[in-house]
This record gives structure tokens, sequence and C-alpha cells, in this order.
């Protein structure tokens, strides 16, 4: 064994790496954000994954050696949630005020997300079990996988669906919004949030603290009426 | 910082507890965002007791500091899940057009769909 395999296997084997991998991966992206005036179609998430996805495939390193040191990162996410309450309760006075139009906008939204997705799906040819996954693919991670799960789909598939939605929610939400002319902050956000879960919600923040807000209360609300409504909308459109 | 990011690991502790024995459709996190939205209405309907009382982060500002410090980097704690992508690389392809399509598409359509309700939902009330 020579000495720098043996040094890289001591460091792949250690969340060192893997970490700092991440982090500056994710320093290069977001510099790139930056200097693109935040456009959209530079959203750092997407292009520190794809720059990640090409070393681990260069290196040969499995996903799961990767995810051992870049958990730390990932484990951030529930505190990030928690925390929420603090820009929802700093602006309640404006949330309970827009309480109608966000119940409206969810049930809405909520099927909307589903029955266009298990439609367009069959109607593309594309494989029920694949479909199944697909169902609550506008659901914060966790959620979507326990529903998929629940019904005996795949929960790594429907994990991945979710991302990609959220990628793509991403980089759509600003200029959709411009094209149909919506200025109203709090819409912005709700709909982000809805369709596009935490990705959504983080470009809504991106873009302003109210839009945030509203974006992290969507993502709340539909995470609980997308569980209860997935089983029945799946029964429906087989 | 410590002691405002103990409260909110404490909250996503118990919303975790809860959602796993009552056996709730809603992920932790969103359980453990509602107790800390309790605990900050107990806290400012308590004053000012609350402000005696309690370690001073948790009144003077430190856990909003800290809760935003966090939010302000949602970003990047999202990169991790997503790498994982790479390795569904095999479905993705073998559907990856029709994939992206529908994925597209629909959530195009729930974006719509969601900020015209919105919009047309409060003129309607402010119209009243």
């Amino acid at each position: 064994m020579t000495g720098e395999f043996a040094l890289w296997v001591y460091l792949s084997r250690t969340p060192l790496l893997w970490l700092a991998v991440t982090l500056l991966a994710y320093a290069v992206a977001d510099r790139l954000f930056q200097a693109a005036g935040r456009h959209p179609i530079a959203n750092p998430v997407i292009h520190a994954i794809w720059m990640i996805g090409l070393v681990l495939t260069l290196t040969g390193t499995p996903y799961r050696a990767y995810f051992e040191g870049a958990q730390f990162v990932h484990f951030l996410l529930g505190p990030a949630t928690v925390a929420l309450a603090v820009p929802l309760y700093e602006r309640r006075a404006t949330v309970t005020r827009a309480l109608l139009p966000m119940l409206a906008a969810l049930l809405v939204g909520c099927v909307t997300a589903m029955t266009s997705a298990l439609v367009f799906a069959k109607l593309a040819g594309i494989p029920y079990d694949v479909r199944l996954a697909m169902a609550p693919k506008s659901v914060t991670t966790g959620v979507a996988m326990g529903i998929v799960e629940a019904l005996g789909g795949d929960p790594t598939l429907a994990a991945v669906l979710v991302m990609l939605t959220g990628m793509a929610g991403a980089v759509i939400v600003t200029p959709l919004m411009r094209t149909l002319r919506v200025e109203d902050m709090r819409a912005r956000g709700f709909a982000a949030g809805l369709a596009a879960h935490g990705l959504g919600t983080a470009r809504a923040f991106q873009v302003s603290e109210v839009a945030g807000t509203f974006a992290g209360i969507a993502m709340a609300l539909n995470a609980f009426l997308t569980a209860i409504l997935v089983p029945v909308a799946v029964s429906f459109l087989r | 910082m410590i002691v405002s990011l103990t409260l909110i690991l404490l909250a996503q502790l118990l919303g975790e507890v809860a959602a796993r024995a009552a056996g709730l459709p809603v992920p932790g996190p969103v359980i453990g965002m509602a107790l800390l939205l309790g605990f900050l209405v107990l806290r400012d309907r308590t004053q000012p007791a609350s402000t005696r009382w309690l370690p001073p982060p948790l009144v003077d500002g430190g856990l909003e500091g800290t809760a935003k410090g966090l939010l302000a980097h949602l970003s990047i704690m999202f990169v991790p899940a997503g790498v994982g992508i790479v390795g569904k690389l095999d479905v993705l392809a073998s559907h990856g057009l029709a994939l992206a399509a529908v994925l597209t598409l629909s959530v195009t359509l729930t974006l719509a769909a969601t900020v015209l309700t919105f919009v047309a939902v409060s003129k309607l009330l402010d119209r009243r």
C-alpha cells in the first residue's frame, strides 16, 4: 500500500473529509450564486450537489460513506425546522390576518400537487411504482418517505423525487411569479413552501423574510394534509 | 447560543417523542416548531416574571438570533440528502425525460394554483 493510498483510506473513513467537501462545494456554489446576481438558475444547492456527485463518482465513493460525514449538516434540518417558529411568531399579526387565504391556497395547492403529478405521470407512461413514489413529491423528505413506505413504495426513490421537485420549484418560482405579476410576498412564499417544501422555503428566505415565513407555514401545513390525502388520491388514480 | 440551541433541540426531541408516541403523520420537527411557538407565546404573556426567571439568552433576543442564524443557512442543509440523487441515476435515466417533464409541469401548476388562490381569496376579503 502506498503512502498516499493509506492516507486516502484513512481520510475517507472519517467524517472530516466529506464534511469539508460538502462545505467547500457549497461555498464555491454560493460564491457563483452571488456572482450571478442571485439568479435562480445559479441555485447553490443544485450546483453543490452535482459537484459533490462528480467527486463521489470519480473517487468511487458510495453514497453511504459520503453521508457518514455529511450527516452533521443534514442533522441541522431538524433544528432549522423548529427555528421556523421564530419568524412565524414575530409576524403572527400578518399571519393571522391571512388565515383564510392560506387555508384556501393550502387545499387547492395540495390537491393540485398530488393529482397533477399522478395524472401527468400516467399520461407519460411512467410505471405505477414510480408514480406511487411521486405522489407526495411536494412534501418535505421525511414525511414523503413515510407516506410512500406505508403504501408499499420505494422511500429512497420518493426522497430523490422530492429533491428534484424542490430544485425545480426553487428555480421556477421567481420567474413564474414575475410572469403572473404577483407581488404579494405572502402569497409567493406560501406557494414556494407548498410546492417545493424546504428548498422552496430556503429560496423564499433568499428573497424576503415575509416570503420565508409564509413558506415555512405552507411547508408544515402541506406535510400534514398530504399525509392524509395521498392514500385517497393514489387509490383513485391508480 | 448554547441555551438557545438547547431549547431548540429540546423542542425537537419532545416533538419526535410526541410524533412516535401518538403515531402522528406529522414529522417531529414540525411538532417541535409548534412547541417553540407555544414557548414564545407563553414567555411574552408571563412578563415580567419570565424575564426574571428564564436564562438571559431566551429573553434578550439571543434565541431569535440563533434561530435566524440557522434559517439563513437552510439551503446548505439540503445538500447531503440531495447528493442521494447520484445513487438513483439508473431509475432517473430510464424515465429521465418523462420524469423531468412531469415534475416540472406539476410543480409549475402547483405554484400557480396556490399563489392565484391565495391572491384571489385575500382580494375577496379585502373588498368586504
